[in-house]
């Protein structure tokens, strides 16, 4: 199971990439191997806004949907296209061309709560 | 590879054709001086242009690669697929049932109101209610009716707060999708060690929000829930009602009614316990009964009975209103009005006796090869699992399969989510032993193939005209129609 | 008396308690709690032999007026069932199989339903057909769930010349779900432009409209479709798919959702039920579409075949988020449709079509020249029409069934102020000489 280093994670196997106040989000790899080969992505639209913890995307297999929670409050500004002709890239490249969306950080946001790559690997570890 | 039946489009021959019209016989007229110009069809449909004959072979070939209940044994779980009685099909076909217009003055329909008002009066003695509409089609239509009346019977008692259903863990997936179709919010509750519902996490739920509890009894593992009193007590105390998910009535014909087990709305699936057939996913129907106190949120029209005529009522002003656009199926409904005068009371108390009888010799027969998670009797049908075979590599959707190579269709799999590696077993009563005996014998060989020889099973099917489908393939890059 | 459906013989119940561990069946039940048990026999009519059912069953039946010559409408129609359609409809392979859910054993009725969305589409023009819904009414509702979902706005706009059962049907099923319904009122019996002009806005979800409509009237669809173009609110158009033989597919007109009832595609009258509510979408609305959807795709042999497919959108996978609670179709009837289909092919269709249309035409002339006999709406119909009575319409039906004929529906029932309103409906089922018989008698009630 690949969990990269420079990466935070959250406890519903998502990952963050923070740069500034743009976020990059995603599935872990343990998240779209327990999902099994994903057919469908229905991602957000740009500019919606979320608060944490509201379902943002859903990744969909032949026989089950999952719902993707937003790790922190922001308003979508970059959806990954590309999931639309080949929702197959979040189980080929998660951390990579598999990513979701980018949100930009409420102006107040703080981050709290994130793990990093070790404490999530445990994390996993322990649910499996 | 060649397809199995070509596609009835890779039939077609231009200008080939599969019908006769008598000659128009009233004065020809271009049908641009009827109709507007800018929607006269330009293009026709891409039908296909095909024979009578060609039109028979296809579908007669089509049919040969179905599995149903009149080619061998079908122990689908919760589906009750029992033996559809062939009088059932004459007589639903009788003309003055076929040819009836649904908007035919009511004096010239009396034999099919009659036939619809007992109809509903004999469900009503068998399910224990005070009253019953035929007018929703299918089970989840039922529930959803059946939801609806709750709703109104709620709000016509001036309690605007109850917006909650209380479904339990292991219910079908239908209860919660009609909940929300109905506006409703739903809250789970848990199972006990027992399968049973919690009564525990019951009562922390059953709070003054509660609209309704969701149950279906036996349960989806096929087990009675014992504290049936208890948990209608909790949930009238809370001021909400009891609605049966009869899925399961298979198992209580003439034994127990709802309606004396604390029940206040009951819907039914006529294709399943009173025989009409499946035919391949419907039509069905799902009547839904109700105790006095909910009879006028009922769907209209109500057929009523004065003097023995019989007419449809409209007037009922707190009424949910209308759920379909006539009567309900109402061809389906001859099929069951046909069914319980065949059998009548003794014999559809004989029909749930076999049928919780058939389900016991299976479930005895194989719970030592797979794991049975709550081992006492069962009712109509029983869940097992593949924990043990699962340790060989061999899963529950591997031993369906397999199953498909003994001419036998598979149980419900998958189902109840509270088990791991299900497998919903449902014989029906209209089995004899010797085809449970040959089920048994598949089932025990392939658990014998799992310890021995896994890939005999993993691999399966091995006879069926087509192996297993890239459901994958299906679902990411979906090819809806032909062209 | 014997149970003919029951294989088991008492000694094989013996043998069977005896591998169960119990002496008698009541033991199996005794996880009912003892004061449940109902202790008397159920209060039914007592069983009747085979022989006995077929006459009682035939006594009943016996007593429906169905000789009469038939003018009614309003939703299911008296067009002709060629004979080959029962025939396929009692193979038991297919009546007796469940849901398609194991595709190596099913692979008839998956077929056979791919098939018919494949169908459904060119009728409508729609790029997805779902497997088929329970009827015209439920149809609407599901329709409206979908524009509602797809949109994130609650306000539908109904046409006021939408049949007013599917109208009541939606009403029923829009109740405690926070949707506004604006209905859209007619002038002479079709929908007024103009006012749709004025309630279009940015909030609708859905302008549903049925065409040809209740009162027979075809619609201004392509006019209706250009105003919703730039709006986000869905077209809908409940369509009649018998009259697809001759007008344009709905979805060529703008129609973003098409839904109707197949009634007319070879199923019995069976007094209403069971009927067929098919659903066409555009292609971005296909993962929003309610019910059941086949799919094609290959096995591991590389064999084409076809499965159950986008199943995450159903209630057994989403719950309380699922499209819809609909978990089954209606398909024998949708079988039933695409052999009709098969066999009338595109010449086919247009001919029923075409005749329908005629003898309406011809109907309503004979009809208009009756004195006291009226034409209350001028807009082009398909083969459905209003006439209006000098007396109240169920009056006159019941003088005309004294003659042998159910001249048509009394749209005081629908409607209480339009009492002495007639529709009538005409198929290619209608002879000349029907429907002169028909007007002659009409002549004769009306003038005494």
């Amino acid at each position: 199971m690949k969990i990269p280093q420079d990466l935070k994670y959250t406890r519903d196997h998502e990952w963050v990439k923070i740069e500034g106040n743009l976020v990059k989000v995603g599935i872990t790899d343990f998240a779209q191997h327990e999902l099994g080969d994903i057919v469908f992505v229905e991602l957000p639209e740009l500019e919606e806004e979320f608060s944490e913890g509201d379902a943002f995307a859903v990744l969909e297999s032949v026989k089950a949907a999952a719902d993707v929670y937003a790790p922190l409050a922001g308003v979508v500004v970059e959806i990954n296209e590309e999931l639309e002709d080949d929702p197959s890239l979040v189980n080929s490249d998660p951390y990579g061309n598999g990513w979701l969306a980018v949100f930009e950080l409420a102006e107040d946001e703080e981050i709290s709560g994130l793990m990093d790559a070790a404490e999530y690997q445990q994390f996993a570890a322990e649910e499996e | 590879m060649k397809p199995l039946v070509p596609l009835i489009f890779e039939r077609s021959v231009p200008g080939r054709v599969g019908y006769s019209l008598p000659d128009c016989d009233v004065p020809e007229q271009d049908i641009s001086q009827l109709l507007p110009v800018d929607q006269i069809r330009q293009t026709a449909p891409a039908l296909p242009e095909v024979s009578e004959g060609d039109v028979i072979r296809h579908y007669l070939n089509l049919s040969l690669l179905n599995h149903s209940v009149d080619n061998g044994f079908y122990p689908l779980g919760s589906c009750t697929m029992k033996y559809n009685p062939k009088i059932n099909e004459n007589v639903s076909r009788l003309p003055g049932f076929a040819r009836l217009h649904p908007l035919a003055p009511e004096k010239c329909a009396q034999g099919a109101l009659q036939l619809v008002y007992e109809l509903e009066q004999y469900l009503a003695e068998i399910t224990g209610m005070d009253a019953v509409t035929l007018q929703p089609v299918a089970g989840a239509h039922g529930e959803y009716t059946g939801l609806k009346l709750i709703v109104a019977y709620h709000k016509a008692r001036g309690d605007f707060k109850r917006k909650t259903i209380l479904v339990p863990d292991s219910a079908h997936g239908t209860n919660p999708a009609s909940a929300a179709m109905a506006g409703m919010n739903i809250v789970q509750v848990k199972s006990d060690a027992k399968g049973c519902v919690s009564l525990e996490d019951l009562r922390a739920k059953a709070d003054d929000t509660v609209a309704a509890l969701m149950l279906t009894n036996p349960n989806t593992l096929g087990l009675f829930d014992v504290n049936i009193a208890e948990i209608a007590e909790i949930v009238h105390q809370a001021g909400g009602l009891l609605y049966y998910d009869g899925a399961n009535a298979n198992a209580i014909l003439g034994k127990v009614r709802p309606g004396d087990t604390g029940f206040d709305v009951v819907h039914l699936n006529l294709h399943k316990t009173f025989s009409t057939p499946h035919g391949g996913g419907g039509p069905g129907s799902g009547p839904v009964g109700v105790k006095a106190k909910l009879i006028p949120c009922l769907p209209v029209p109500r057929v009523v009975k004065k003097e023995n005529e019989f007419s449809l009522d409209y007037d009922c002003p707190e009424s949910i209103g209308k759920v379909h656009s006539f009567y309900g199926n109402f061809a389906v409904n001859v099929r069951a009005y046909a069914y319980i005068r065949m059998l009548g009371g003794q014999g559809l108390k004989l029909a749930s006796e076999d049928a919780v009888l058939n389900a016991n010799y299976l479930q005895a027969r194989l719970k030592g090869a797979y794991h049975l998670e709550y081992d006492r009797l069962c009712m109509h049908e029983f869940v097992i699992s593949a924990k043990h075979q699962k340790v060989k590599g061999v899963h529950t959707l591997d031993i369906a399969k397999r199953l498909l190579d003994f001419g036998v269709h598979p149980p419900t799999i998958y189902f109840p989510l509270i088990v791991d590696e299900a497998m919903m077993i449902e014989p029906t009563e209209t089995e004899g032993k010797e085809t449970l005996d040959y089920f048994i014998d598949a089932m025990l060989q392939i658990a014998k193939e799992a310890e021995e020889t896994p890939e005999k099973v993993t691999n399966a099917p091995h006879t069926t005209p087509i192996s297993r489908l890239d459901e994958v393939a299906a679902a990411r890059n979906p090819i809806l129609r032909w062209l | 008396m014997n149970n003919q459906y029951l294989p088991n013989t008492p000694e094989q119940r013996r043998q069977m308690l005896e591998a169960i561990g119990a002496e008698t069946v009541e033991e199996l039940f005794r996880y009912i709690p003892e004061k449940l048990h109902l202790n008397r026999p159920l209060n039914l009519p007592h069983p009747l032999a085979e022989a006995s059912l077929v006459a009682h069953m035939e006594e009943l039946a016996g007593k429906n007026n169905v000789g009469a010559v038939n003018f009614l409408g309003g939703g299911i129609y008296d067009h002709f069932s060629p004979i080959a359609i029962d025939h396929v409809l009692t193979r038991s392979e297919f009546y007796t199989a469940y849901t398609p859910y194991q595709p190596e054993v099913s692979q008839g009725t998956l077929q056979a339903i791919f098939e018919y969305q494949s169908m459904i589409c060119q009728l409508t023009g729609a790029d997805a057909a779902n497997a088929s819904l329970y009827d015209g009414a439920t149809a609407v509702a599901e329709a409206a769930i979908l524009a509602i979902n797809a949109t994130r706005n609650r306000k539908l706009l109904v046409a006021g010349s939408m049949h007013p059962w599917y109208r009541r049907v939606l009403a029923t099923y829009m109740e405690n779900l926070d949707v506004e319904i604006v209905e859209v009122p007619c002038v002479g019996g079709r929908l007024d432009i103009e006012a749709i002009k004025f309630l279009l806005g940015k909030d609708v979800a859905a302008l549903m409209v049925q065409s040809p409509n209740f009162f027979g009237i075809i619609e201004d669809l392509p006019a209706l479709g250009k105003l919703m173009a730039p709006e986000k609110g869905l077209f809908v158009v409940s369509a009649d798919p018998i009259s697809l033989g001759l007008l344009e597919a709905p979805a060529h007109m703008g129609a973003d959702v098409i839904i109707g009832e197949g009634q007319g595609l070879g199923l019995s009258q069976s007094f209403g039920g069971p009927l067929l509510g098919f659903m066409g979408v555009t292609e971005k609305l296909t993962r929003k579409m309610p019910g059941r959807v086949v799919g094609q795709t290959t096995d591991t042999n590389g064999r084409r075949g076809y499965v159950l497919t986008l199943q995450t959108r159903e209630q057994h996978i989403r719950r309380e988020k699922a499209t819809s609670n609909i978990c089954s179709n209606q398909a024998l009837c949708a079988l039933a449709a695409s052999v009709y289909m098969s066999l009338m092919g595109p010449e086919g269709l247009r001919e029923v079509a075409r005749q329908s249309l005629l003898k309406a035409a011809f109907a309503r002339e004979q009809l208009a020249a009756i004195p006291g006999v009226g034409l209350p709406f001028a807009g082009p119909f398909f083969k459905e029409f209003v006439v209006t009575l000098p007396k109240p319409a169920n009056v006159v039906i019941e003088a005309m069934l004294g003659k042998g004929y159910h001249a048509g529906i009394d749209l005081g029932r629908f409607f209480p102020e339009l009492r002495d309103h007639l529709l009538v409906a005409v198929t290619e089922k209608r002879s000349k000489d029907e429907i002169l018989g028909c007007s002659a008698a009409l002549r004769e009630v009306l003038a005494k």
